[in-house]
């Protein structure tokens, strides 16, 4: 195991040596000390390593993420795992808006609750929330899963695309052209690899699946009014 | 009225409104047909108080001039070395600004590069992410980084030479992107990561981003992830120039890419490009005045661009402070859009050469803004990019010319001083006097 205290080392010598790690390094245990809530910290790796960050992270904790696992201990702020591309990242605390935002793969796992925001306009990444997500989740949400085991604050999915949302409890409200789906067998398999990854002991049924009704993928002036 | 005049009383000319143009009915008959608003490309169509209100005065007894062709007067500019470790080299002041990918054809794009690479300057990604032929085109190539993020990623955001965070454009600002299904092809789909055929409205707002402050830490993650080799810049539309440029400055941009409602736009409301923003003449000063308030002009560059057109254009710009320009909708008029050749299929669709602007709809018979094959096919990207070279080099030459008039050794050593203005209005928004006074409105010591 590496570890990096931010402490008595700055953010640029933190990310330059993560992001210095090859392919096949054989130091892929890292662990980073304070955080202090830091932004930008563990951002653009691209190598199979395994970061755990103790403590709390500002904006964009392993934003751009390719291929590395960042565990982050405590909460996490804005946008963490922005734009993600592969790997993993897991958040035992909560995490704050945008949680995943425009992610185009990997898994995010948040085992609190995530705030408004989150999976803005996500393009195939997976989001498995173990509490409950803020208003306007899944806002314009292209593709990928977006998987929460508590409830879903107002405006789930407005305007969403073909990402798929799967909510266990209750959602305030569903944003404009979101409607609830039918669960096919497919989607209970998605599930349960989603679920038994993220750690988490829901079971597939009892989650509802929600999505694009795709009434305003073409201009229909009869619809003007949901604009 | 079919009645006739009765004889002996004169006949009153039929009288056209100045209010209900033959132009305003057929929009309101358009509206009324299809209950949709207009959708076009280009920018601001309208008269506005643009460049050629202004004149250079040129030399005389006060001022000497060089010798054209034999004295030298430099062109070149470095943009971004406020932060980064590799600002950007470019022998010309004139910049290919941001086009979308989707809006054009792929060889388009590659024509640009072909074209700015040979003119020794750079060109832009746009909505929709990095193509290939762009890539491997382009000499130098800046990265939009906008709040769609389609087809956004790290691998070519290092790849990029500079990277460029839109917030606004002068066509729209304040407005999202639009794509419109005719032209979501599976490539364009696939990059977008979108079903094809829908239409796309691209968001207005960052996703993950609100205001200075947060611009502030988005700037530095993507300084993290590119090592703070590439210069970030930022786009705004010309809306509040002065507070926006200061809050840019303030956030830590290398440089500012400012954009005046002329601007082109690939499709955007023509309600919106025509009521939205102001003209690019109206916020040079200002932008340059947030800069020389913080210490920071010639130090963050300011590209400014919407309606350059000519040599003149970017000799004026950078008179009034602009350390580069970018051009959009000229660089298509290069490589052919719009050319009077297609005039009989231009009127085929209902317009004529010149006044084309629906390139949303896929249809361009130039073959540019298009993702037709056919169409496509008829676009030579190689006589292209000879012909934007061509153009690039001859709106140089002619800045040079104007320059050495002045007695300049560099474009960038043009001032305000070698201008007058024709209207009172360009007089006010350039800050340079009415010709044949030592005056414009608002000039500070004047009383009224
Ligand atoms: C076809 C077309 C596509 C454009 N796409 C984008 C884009 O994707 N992103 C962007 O910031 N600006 C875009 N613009 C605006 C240009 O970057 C630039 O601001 C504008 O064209 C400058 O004004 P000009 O056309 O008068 O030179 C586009 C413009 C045109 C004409």
């Amino acid at each position: 195991m590496q570890t990096i205290d931010l402490a008595d080392s700055t953010l640029r010598a933190l990310n330059k040596t993560l992001y210095a790690q090859s392919e096949t390094t054989n130091q892929t245990q890292w662990e980073i000390l304070n955080p202090k809530g830091a932004h930008a910290i563990a951002c653009g790796l691209d190598a199979p390593i395994e970061v755990t960050v103790r403590g709390s992270t500002g904006y964009y904790c392993a934003g751009m993420n390719q291929k590395a696992t960042v565990n982050i201990t405590g909460s996490a702020g804005p946008g963490v795992a922005e734009n993600m591309m592969s790997g993993k990242v897991v958040i035992d605390g909560d995490a704050s808006q945008y949680a995943g935002a425009t992610g185009h793969g990997g898994l995010l796992v948040i085992k609190g609750n995530a705030s408004s925001r989150c999976g803005i306009s996500m393009k195939g990444i997976d989001i498995v929330v173990h509490g409950n997500i803020g208003h306007m989740s899944a806002f314009m949400a292209q593709s990928g899963n977006l998987v929460v085991c508590g409830d879903a604050g107002d405006a789930l999915g407005d305007s969403c695309y073909e990402a798929r949302l799967f909510v266990r409890g209750k959602v305030k409200s569903l944003g404009t052209d979101c409607e609830q789906k039918e669960m096919r067998p497919e989607h209970i398999a998605i599930l349960t690899e989603l679920l038994a990854e993220a750690g988490s002991d829901a079971r597939p049924e009892e989650f509802t699946r929600y999505g694009s009704a795709r009434t305003l993928y073409n201009f229909d002036v009869d619809n003007a009014g949901a604009y | 009225m079919n009645r006739q005049t009765p004889k002996g009383i004169p006949h009153t000319t039929p009288r056209q409104s100045a209010t209900f143009t033959q132009d305003v009915n057929s929009d309101i008959r358009r509206a009324a047909a299809t209950g949709i608003y207009d959708i076009r490309g280009g920018g601001a169509k309208r008269k506005l108080p643009s460049f050629d209100d202004l004149l250079f005065m040129g030399a005389s007894i006060s001022r000497y001039p060089l010798e054209g062709y034999r004295e030298k007067c430099e062109t070149s500019v470095t943009i971004g070395a406020r932060h980064a470790e590799k600002p950007i080299e470019l022998d010309i002041p004139i910049t290919i600004a941001g086009m979308s990918f989707g809006a054009l054809s792929g060889p388009a794009k590659e024509a640009l590069g072909r074209g700015a690479s040979a003119a020794g300057t750079s060109t832009t990604t746009g909505d929709g992410g990095m193509t290939p032929e762009e890539r491997g085109h382009s000499s130098k190539l800046v990265y939009q980084y906008l709040p769609s993020r389609y087809g956004m990623n790290p691998n070519d955001l290092r790849k990029a030479d500079a990277i460029e965070i839109v917030v606004g454009q002068g066509a729209k600002p304040g407005g999202g992107g639009m794509l419109l299904g005719q032209k979501i092809s599976d490539r364009v789909a696939e990059m977008r990561n979108l079903p094809k055929g829908i239409d796309q409205r691209s968001a207005c707002r960052h996703p993950d981003w609100t205001g200075p402050d947060d611009l502030e830490i988005k700037i530095l993650e993507l300084r993290e992830i590119t090592g703070w080799k590439v210069p970030i810049y930022v786009k705004v539309a010309g809306a509040r120039p002065y507070y926006d440029v200061t809050l840019a400055i303030k956030a830590g941009a290398d440089a500012i890419v400012l954009d005046g409602m002329q601007g082109g736009t690939a499709a955007t409301q023509d309600v919106f490009i025509e009521h939205v923003g102001q003209p690019t003449l109206a916020i040079i000063r200002p932008a340059v005045q947030a800069l020389q308030d913080l210490g920071m002009h010639r130090k963050v560059q300011l590209i400014l661009s919407g309606g350059i057109r000519s040599g003149a254009d970017v000799a004026k710009a950078m008179a009034l402070g602009a350390d580069a320009v970018a051009i959009g909708t000229a660089a298509l008029i290069a490589l052919g859009d719009n050319d009077p050749k297609w005039e009989a299929e231009y009127n085929a669709l209902g317009t004529t050469a010149g006044a084309y602007d629906d390139w949303h709809e896929g249809l361009d018979p130039a073959g540019i803004t298009t993702q037709d094959p056919d169409l496509m096919a008829r676009f030579d990207p190689i006589e292209g990019g000879r012909r934007l070279r061509n153009y690039l080099k001859v709106m140089t030459l002619e800045a040079q010319t104007i320059a050495r008039a002045c007695g300049k050794n560099h474009l960038h050593n043009l001032e305000p001083e070698d201008l007058v203005a024709l209207t009172m209005e360009a007089a006010a928004m350039a800050r340079v006097p009415l010709a044949g006074t030592d005056w414009y409105p608002g000039k500070p010591g004047t009383t009224y």
